[in-house]
């Protein structure tokens, strides 16, 4: 495949975004009917569903904590999710995401509450258009508040690209594949804590700053989304008489 | 699928608030400063059959890093530069808690940490690793392995494999005309080509306070772990944030700032070693018993 122009002579973006614009995002919460809590996260083409099942007994006794609940986190990309078909077994890509994604939760939740049980997270990639990993952080946190585990916050996510050498906010997958680096960032707003962070490529000092600031501004836009998600299922719920 | 772990050291009470009470006024347990790393020791070449190797000793991690040269084909995607593959393992005598296996998440992460690093910053020229153009080329196999685990796995592994691939030797191929490649090991041509250096600085918190190569015990009593891929030229060549917890900005401001400073004088540090190559090394089994 021929590199493309990522970034245009009137400054936007390969798909018309400004490098500051997020892509179209929908976020629904309470999808599924037999999860304890679910949510459907779409950022432009990246589409990802997460659900929570727990807290819960489970017959792997020697995993649980005495003085806190676990969290099991999966990050699964189904195998036609992907211009290539990826193999259904878990990559090792898979593998450490599902690690990262994990560790990003983590200081949300408030896993004392719940002693010797486990919170399991299972996220499939259902489409993947790029930052499959931020998307699948918001849709998990979303999914957590559904499944009504106390929590200290939300985490939302969102990655931040440099392409043809200028900071482009919530990369798709053209971006990601020929840009110069890839930082995917997850934070929690209310608690101004940084969750998540990688970065797949190479910045300067100063570079990083500006993408750091980026991200958090745009973490800040789909954490606002992601309330609205929550409150408008919510809204439905009716309290039978 | 991802769990917490339960801890792999249990730290008494006593010994973690001791830990903690201390960092937090500026001192360590071991008595080094907060930015300050352990010893480091790096013995070159410690594995004969190997293309390329070193073993690198942090305190008392112990990290053995190989490199192996196989004529391969190239990616589909990159057909003019050699390959890349990183794998790294964590053999169960470095600790009563690892268990042999297939390398579990920790040992993924981290050897996708190591890989990332060198891939995006091109620290090998992989151009120069091209045998039949657009059909046979070097694959860079680096092999990692944590022999004893004493804190900070990933420093010491980037250590040990900057160091091997810094002992690396290309052999010498013939082609015949079918385009058939005869590798012969016993002539060495050249060095590994390479266009830059990253070594990772890793840098725990607990409580608000940062400190640089936690030890086991300051590793299981951290809340959470950044690890800063460093560049000889000074650039950041990949982040992680790794384990339970969080940073806020400033943290990474702060943590950035400490780690460029400390990985641009752990690469002069590993380089000038590596230079006065040998002399007065201890290698396994060797050691001294101060």
């Amino acid at each position: 495949m021929e590199r493309p122009k990522l970034i245009r002579e009137d400054g936007l973006r390969h798909d018309g975004r400004r490098p500051d614009e997020l892509r179209p995002t929908r976020i629904t919460v309470g999808v599924l009917n037999k999860a304890s809590g679910s949510a459907l996260v779409e950022y432009g083409g990246t589409k990802v569903l997460a659900a929570v099942y727990g807290p819960r007994e489970i017959p792997q006794k020697h995993l649980l904590l005495p003085d806190r609940a676990i969290i099991r986190c999966r990050y699964h990309m189904l195998s036609f999710s992907t211009h290539e078909r990826k193999s259904p077994a878990l990559s090792r890509r898979e593998i450490e995401l599902s690690k990262v994604i994990r560790e990003a939760l983590e200081p949300v939740v408030i896993s004392e509450t719940f002693p010797r049980t486990a919170i399991d997270v299972f996220i499939e990639v259902i489409n993947a258009d790029g930052g499959t990993r931020t998307a699948a952080v918001t849709a998990a946190s979303l999914a957590l508040a559904d499944a009504g585990v106390p929590m200290r916050d939300l985490v939302v996510g969102v990655a931040v690209g440099k392409v043809d050498g200028v900071l482009v906010l919530d990369v798709d997958e053209l971006e990601d594949m020929f840009g110069e680096a890839d930082m995917p960032v997850a934070a929690a707003p209310s608690l101004g804590l940084v969750t998540l962070l990688q970065l797949n490529g190479v910045l300067t000092r100063e570079e990083f700053d500006s993408a750091l600031k980026l991200a958090l501004r745009g973490a800040s836009q789909i954490y606002e989304k992601s309330r609205e998600a929550l409150r408008d299922k919510y809204m439905k719920v009716r309290v039978e008489e | 699928m991802s769990h917490t772990p339960s801890p792999e050291l249990i730290v008494p009470k006593l010994k973690a608030s001791t830990i903690v009470n201390m960092l937090k006024k500026g001192m360590r347990t071991s008595g080094r400063g907060p930015m300050e790393y352990r010893p480091i020791e790096i013995v070159p070449g410690y594995v004969r059959n190997a293309d390329g190797s070193a073993l690198v000793r942090l305190g008392n991690t112990v990290v053995v890093a190989g490199v192996k040269l196989e004529v391969g084909s190239p990616y589909p995607d990159a057909p003019d530069e050699g390959a890349l593959v990183v794998n790294a393992e964590f053999v169960p005598t470095a600790l009563s808690t690892f268990e042999p296996g297939p390398p579990d998440e920790n040992a993924i992460e981290l050897a996708r940490v190591i890989d990332r690093s060198l891939r995006e910053l091109k620290a090998i020229d992989m151009s120069k690793l091209v045998i039949v153009p657009g059909r046979r080329v070097w694959v860079v196999y680096i092999d990692i392995y944590a022999l004893d685990h004493d804190g900070n796995l990933v420093d010491a592994s980037s250590i040990a494999t900057l160091a091997a691939l810094m002992n690396t030797s290309l052999p010498r191929v013939d082609v015949d005309e079918s385009g058939s490649v005869r590798v012969d090991r016993s002539t060495r041509v050249s060095p590994l080509p390479m266009n830059n250096k990253v070594v990772t600085v890793t840098i725990a918190k607990v409580e608000n306070v940062m400190f640089v190569d936690p030890d086991l015990d300051e590793e299981s009593v951290a809340e959470t772990k950044l690890v800063v891929a460093v560049s000889e030229d000074r650039r950041i060549a990949g982040l992680q944030k790794s384990g339970a917890g969080g940073f806020t900005e400033a943290e990474i401001a702060t943590a950035l700032d400490i780690a460029l400073d400390v990985g641009t004088n752990l690469i002069r540090l590993a380089a000038s070693k590596l230079e006065s190559s040998g002399a007065g090394l201890t290698p396994l089994g060797e050691r001294s018993t101060s």
